[in-house]
């Protein structure tokens, strides 16, 4: 039989919880100081580039609003491709991905939605609008709440795992919405301008500091994926550890 | 309202909420970590760690 290729037996080795948090240990200082670094960059661009002829100095808060919004859908995904994990792979770390990925992409989406308000308020003169794009990421904030309460509800965390697994993938129609949402409806929401089909729209002076913004933003959420799932593997060793002790009283108090 | 204040409560607000998120995991880490040092302590140790329960 042949030998399995080496990126299958990486992958396989980090099923072993022991070795992935040996990988996160000496992987999130480095991915920490990058994304301060980025932040750094970004956060200099955002202030130091000129405003927008119309939009005048709320152009910034796109280098917020665009980055958090693209990570909510980001995230929403990592969760998806996790739930298949968990269902077709049965990949052990896949549902710890999954539950610690939950509360990162709902603080994003909030994020997302308070700063499109923010700006939505001097440039539309309205806080909120029901229009499909903005009612699609608020259904998808919910969604993130709903996963977080369920998993938080079920004691079992094999049978959570296989029920929030099956849900995110239902959840998950809501992805391609939220992006074709500019485009199938008419709404107040203007469509895209930086991933499109003939290139980005945007002009380079607010095109940069959105980009190193957006990649600190997205290296902000793997350094506290892989933390948040140290801490969930954690949770489950405690909880691993606290069933042995109390079948062991248990035994030690029937042969008394 | 000034454009500099929707500017300025923009970027408060995407601090606040990332810091808070930054905090919590920080110390959910740091809480998980006591509790199974609590447990080891208490000689309640995973079979695999050295000098872990044995069957």
């Amino acid at each position: 039989m042949s030998e399995p290729s080496l990126a299958i037996r990486k992958f396989s080795d980090l099923a072993n919880p022991t070795r992935f948090l040996a990988l996160v240990a000496t992987l999130w200082p480095y991915l920490a100081g990058l994304t301060l670094c980025l932040f750094a960059v970004g956060l200099y661009l955002s202030f130091a580039t000129l405003g927008d002829y119309q939009q005048g100095e709320t152009v910034r808060i796109m280098y917020v609003h665009v980055p958090t919004a693209w990570l909510s859908m980001m995230c929403y995904t990592v969760m998806a491709l996790s739930a298949l994990g968990t269902l077709v792979w049965r990949h052990p770390l896949a549902d710890v991905s999954a539950r610690a990925a939950a509360p990162i992409g709902a603080c994003f989406t909030l994020v997302a939605l308070i700063t499109g308000s923010l700006w939505g308020k001097p440039m539309w003169g309205t806080w909120w609008v029901w229009d499909a794009r903005l009612t699609s990421v608020f259904v998808l904030f919910l969604m993130y709440l709903g996963l977080i309460a369920l998993n938080r509800a079920m004691d079992d965390p094999t049978r959570a795992a296989k029920v929030s697994a099956v849900l995110i993938l239902i959840g998950f129609v809501n992805i391609p919405i939220i992006k074709f949402s500019v485009e199938w409806w008419n709404t107040l929401h203007q469509p895209a301008s930086v991933v499109r089909m003939d290139g980005p729209t945007i002009d380079p002076e607010f095109l940069w500091p959105l980009l190193v913004m957006a990649i600190a933003f997205t290296l902000l959420f793997f350094t506290l994926h892989i933390l948040a799932m140290r801490n969930e593997i954690l949770r489950r060793r405690i909880a691993v550890l606290r069933r042995h002790a109390a079948r062991a009283a248990g035994r030690a108090g029937g042969a008394a | 309202m000034s454009h500099a204040f929707y500017v300025a409560a923009s970027y408060i607000a995407a601090f606040a909420i990332t810091a808070g998120l930054v905090l919590w995991v920080w110390l959910d880490h740091r809480a998980r970590r006591r509790e199974l040092e609590r447990l080891e302590a208490a000689g309640i140790r995973r079979r695999s760690a050295p000098g872990g329960e044995r069957r």
